[in-house]
């Protein structure tokens, strides 16, 4: 078990730079998640952790020393791909002691590491097969069995849990946590779906276009997303985004006024800015409140979902009760004001 | 009705035309099929039978004649075997189809796992080079080859014929096992050098136990290559005791040594390994052939 | 005989013994590097024994051959051009001719019979076994189907009963007189051609019943609909998608007809008018002696296969092999 370390981590593919100086810390036994949209760089920057990929620039550290010259297999890390990369003519047991038996460890020992991860990941009666002959979620097992088996200091997962279909990946998503809490290793994981970031991670870093934007508990980043970015890729439905202009303590639309909490705003008198609001956050009012328009309603049967339009402006609320509106009506909604977000429309900084 | 039975009996003959022209067409078509593979197969038949019939039979009739009176002889192996040294160019024939065959495999699938699966530069000019090098006239290697063999003192032994059959044959081989190692996923090759698998150990241990189907196909298409060639075998092996089959049928042919059917019966004995091996090997030399072709 | 039984075990365990004395060495002496001068030093590791080889076999006789084309018989001083004065001259254009008449007769003819016969296979239930009688040829040596066609075209005087398949079927047939395929020279060069494409048939079909096979149906339901005829549809639509193959079938025999020797060899040997490039090489070096001549040869050779190379080679780097 380590700590990994990035300092200002560079990569540079043929004069296009896809990760620009990255910074992040990673404690040992923490469950790290990165994730951003597609082609951020999140493999990039795991399979430079990994050794995959040369270090163009900066450091990376796995426990106190610097790993950038060497290679995968002295690095003490295991890697579970999305394709799994399960080697498809070895069988079960094979594929997991592959690494031992490359150590030269005695044939008997591996057979007892390799027992002891089947157990734990429920793959005992599976040992014999060959990866063709498992399903897509034994095999995702196999591929994280592999990695237990070497017992390495840091794991690392490249979107291991995308080829499943939804249902299985909820289960695979509580298995890993599980993994996690029992085994008490580093992790880190690379995943483009917010959802498995936010119910995994101890710590999220959130990514776009090679650099980081973000990074913090999950908790963190939804109650305070640092940019219009992060807010709005952190949620589901994504936050409602509101352009107006701060003036006397609250943001206007038009001359319909938004309210903000005291805390203290660092913007000037009739700045335009982003107000931000989650969905959940919004509540039915019976009397006063702003009024939402309702275009769509989508019942979940926990929630209801409403699309609609307040001051010309799209909004979606998101709602615990069940009510019986329809497109055309108007409901008086109201916002809390220390839930709201508020972003400089020019830098898109949070400033709030 | 009478309306319904007039258009009955106009219909069905229209009907039964259209299913006369496809069943000619289907006939046509079986026939053709038939006559291709009788034309095609005629000579290899004509040989076989030859192979038992008698000196005198053969001066006198046709082959087909055999069909009509049956008096089979085994003396033309017997001669070809024992007298022509036939039995001796057998043995020869196999000392330089196997290293060879080995050789080129080995060779082969060094450089193409190199430049499929290493990136370094030139390695496209290098690749491309092999795909140039397949194509070149080998008689255009005899003079300098001989030459620089003849000045190691090498010539009459089988060494020459190896090094140079396989360099023949490797820059094909490269091209076709290319094509095949490009394709195995870099997860795959990734995930080994995590756990710990050097080059040599990831290229014996993952690249060659998934590439059996395509190493087997180079083999067999080099098989025959080494097992049919005469111009080189002719020229560093020369006509004597170390001719291999090809030569020797070649010589038998040219000096009419031995009569007509034991140099048939010579042939049959030179033909019968490849024969044997396309029709079991189907499979691995039809794919083999598809890989080598270059894709327009 | 034991000679050749240890030069066999010699050859078994030399090809992989020589991989691993230059590999292991090699891989054992670059781990002291970092990772990255690893990573730029193994692929010339590895690739040393296959570049020795290539260079040797291939990349050195190319070479000197040109070298040698620009000297004399025993390459011992310079002659300039006269080589290949020679090599075009009067005594070389029969021998030049023939090879125009192999590149063009040969290629055509047995794409036109392979084309037709993986058109007809794709449509019979029996396929591979159809495929294995036109493969058979294939496995077996070009001396092998030398010997065989000899017997095809045996000849025997007018009135004595023909023993030769084709000679017994023409007088049968037609009633006229046998013809003695290989030395009337209206015929033998075409004789000659068409043990090649009896041999060649099995490949090219291969090659282009995989291209049938790949061409996609709906193409060609959709021109049924549009009322095509079964002749359009093959006009219009599978010659058209198969063209790119065909070609490949067309590049192949037309360097193969460059390079043939072993049928002429047997059957001929040249005479009657039946000599080809590679079989003048053979003569010049061994019968004549001249390296010179022999070489300009093979240079001459390469100049004509090398249309062929350079489309090969631009067809890869546009993407057909990566
Ligand atoms: N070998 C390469 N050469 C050049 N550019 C590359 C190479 N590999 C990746 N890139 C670029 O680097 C950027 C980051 O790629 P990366 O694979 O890390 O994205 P990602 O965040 O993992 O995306 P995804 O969620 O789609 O997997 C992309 O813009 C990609 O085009
Ligand atoms: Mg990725």
């Amino acid at each position: 078990m380590a700590n990994v370390n990035l300092r200002d981590v560079r990569k540079i593919y043929n004069q296009t730079q896809v990760i620009h100086g990255v910074n992040v810390d990673i404690d040992d036994g923490e469950f790290v998640v990165l994730v951003g949209p597609s082609g951020c760089g999140k493999s990039t920057l795991l399979r430079m952790i990994a050794g995959l990929e040369e270090i163009s620039d900066g450091q990376v550290h796995i426990g106190s020393t610097i790993v950038n010259d060497m290679s995968p297999k002295d690095r003490d890390i295991a890697m579970v791909f999305q394709s799994y990369a399960l080697y498809p003519h070895m069988t079960v047991a094979q594929n997991m002691g592959f690494s031992l038996q490359m150590r030269g460890n005695a044939k008997a020992e591996i057979r007892i590491e390799v027992e002891k991860a089947a157990k734990i990941l429920d793959l005992e009666a599976l040992l014999e097969r060959y990866p063709r002959q498992l399903s897509g979620g034994q095999r995702q097992r196999v591929a994280m069995g592999r990695a237990i088996v070497r017992n390495p200091q840091v794991f690392l997962f490249d979107e291991p849990l995308s080829n499943l279909d939804a249902k299985l990946r909820v289960i695979m998503r509580g298995e890993i946590k599980a993994l996690h809490q029992r085994l008490g290793s580093t992790m880190v994981y690379v995943t483009h779906d917010q959802i498995e970031a936010m119910t995994m991670a101890d710590k999220i870093v959130v990514m776009r276009d090679g650099f980081v934007e973000q990074v913090g508990s999950p908790l963190a980043l939804y109650d305070r997303p640092a940019n219009l970015f992060v807010a709005g890729f952190i949620g589901s439905p994504g936050m409602n985004f509101l352009s107006g202009r701060y003036a006397a303590g609250a943001v206007w639309i038009g001359d319909v006024r938004f309210p903000v909490s005291d805390l203290p705003v660092s913007a000037s008198e009739g700045r335009r800015v982003i107000y931000g609001i989650r969905p959940e956050n919004l509540a039915i009012s019976d009397d006063d409140g702003l009024p939402l328009v309702v275009d769509v309603i989508e019942p979940t049967g926990a929630e209801t979902h409403v699309v609609g339009h307040i001051s010309g402006q799209r909004v979606i609320g998101v709602f615990r009760e069940r009510f019986a509106t329809r497109p055309g009506d108007v409901l008086r909604v109201k916002f809390d004001p220390w839930k709201v977000h508020l972003f400089d429309q020019q830098s898109e900084q949070r400033i709030n | 009705m009478s309306a319904i039975e007039s258009h009955r009996t106009m219909s069905a003959p229209m009907q039964s035309t259209s299913k006369l022209g496809t069943r000619l067409k289907g006939v046509a078509l079986h026939t053709a099929v038939f006559l291709l593979c009788l034309v095609w197969f005629t000579p290899v038949l004509s040989l076989f039978v030859t192979t038992f019939r008698s000196e005198s039979d053969s001066s006198r009739t046709g082959w087909w004649h055999a069909f009509i009176e049956w008096r089979p002889v085994l003396s033309n192996y017997v001669e070809a075997m024992y007298l022509t040294g036939v039995g001796r160019s057998v043995v020869n024939s196999i000392v330089l189809t196997v290293p060879t065959v080995l050789g080129t495999v080995l060779f082969s699938a060094i450089g193409a796992f190199t430049l499929a699966r290493m990136r370094f530069r030139g390695r496209i000019a290098l690749f491309l080079a092999m795909v140039g090098f397949q194509v070149l006239p080998p008689q255009l290697v005899l003079v300098p080859m001989l030459k620089f063999f003849l000045a190691l003192g090498l010539t009459g032994t089988f060494i020459p014929v190896w090094i140079i059959e396989m360099g023949l044959t490797v820059p094909f081989g490269i091209f076709l096992l290319y094509g095949f190692f490009a394709s195995i996923p870099s997860d795959l090759v990734e995930a080994a050098r995590i756990d710990g698998a050097s080059e040599p150990r990831i290229f014996l241990q993952i690249i060659l136990p998934l590439s059996g189907a395509v190493l087997a196909s180079l083999a067999i298409l080099q098989f025959m290559i080494a097992w049919n060639h005469l111009l080189i075998p002719l020229i560093f092996l020369g006509s004597g005791s170390l001719s291999p089959l090809t030569v020797q049928v070649a010589s038998l042919a040219q000096t009419n040594a031995g009569g007509l059917n034991t140099l048939t019966a010579a042939t049959f004995i030179s033909v019968i390994v490849p024969l044997v091996l396309i029709v079991t090997l189907q499979k691995y030399f039809v794919r083999g052939v598809l890989g080598g072709a270059v894709k327009g | 005989m034991t000679s050749q039984i240890l030069q066999l075990v010699l050859g078994l365990l030399a090809m992989p013994a020589i991989v691993l004395a230059i590999i292991l060495p090699g891989e054992l002496a670059i781990r002291r590097f970092p990772q990255k001068r690893q990573s730029s030093l193994r692929p010339w590791i590895w690739l040393s024994p296959v570049l020795a080889l290539v260079g040797l076999v291939i990349a050195y006789p190319l070479a000197a051959s040109i070298v040698f084309s620009f000297r004399d018989a025993t390459a011992s001083k310079w002659v300039g051009f006269s080589n290949f004065v020679w090599a075009f001259g009067s005594a070389m254009r029969p021998v030049l001719f023939n090879n125009v008449l192999w590149i063009v007769v040969f290629p055509l003819l047995t794409a036109v019979l392979a084309l037709s016969a993986a058109i007809m296979l794709d449509r019979v239930k029996y396929e591979r076994i159809a495929r294995t009688f036109l493969i058979l040829p294939t496995a077996m040596s070009f001396v092998a189907g030398a010997v065989i066609w000899k017997m095809m075209y045996t000849y025997e005087p007018p009135m004595q009963p023909q023993t030769g398949t084709l000679n017994a079927i023409w007088t049968a047939i037609t009633g006229r007189m046998p013809i003695a395929w290989l030395i009337d020279r209206s015929v033998n060069n075409y004789a000659l051609i068409v043990v090649a494409v009896w041999m060649s048939i099995g490949v090219a079909t291969l090659i282009l019943s995989a291209g049938v096979k790949n061409m996609p149906r709906e193409l060609v339901e959709a021109a049924r609909i549009d009322g095509a005829g079964e002749w359009a549809i093959f006009r219009f639509v599978t010659l058209p998608s198969l063209w790119p193959t065909i070609l490949v079938v067309l590049t192949t025999q037309a360097i193969f007809s460059l390079k043939v020797f072993d049928i002429v060899y047997v059957m001929t040997n040249g005479s009657f008018g039946t000599d080809v490039i590679a079989n003048r090489m053979y003569t010049e070096l061994f019968v004549k002696q001249n390296l010179g001549t022999a070489s300009a040869i093979a240079v001459l050779l390469l100049i004509l296969a090398s249309p062929v190379i350079f489309m090969n080679i631009k067809q890869i780097k546009s993407g057909g092999g990566e």
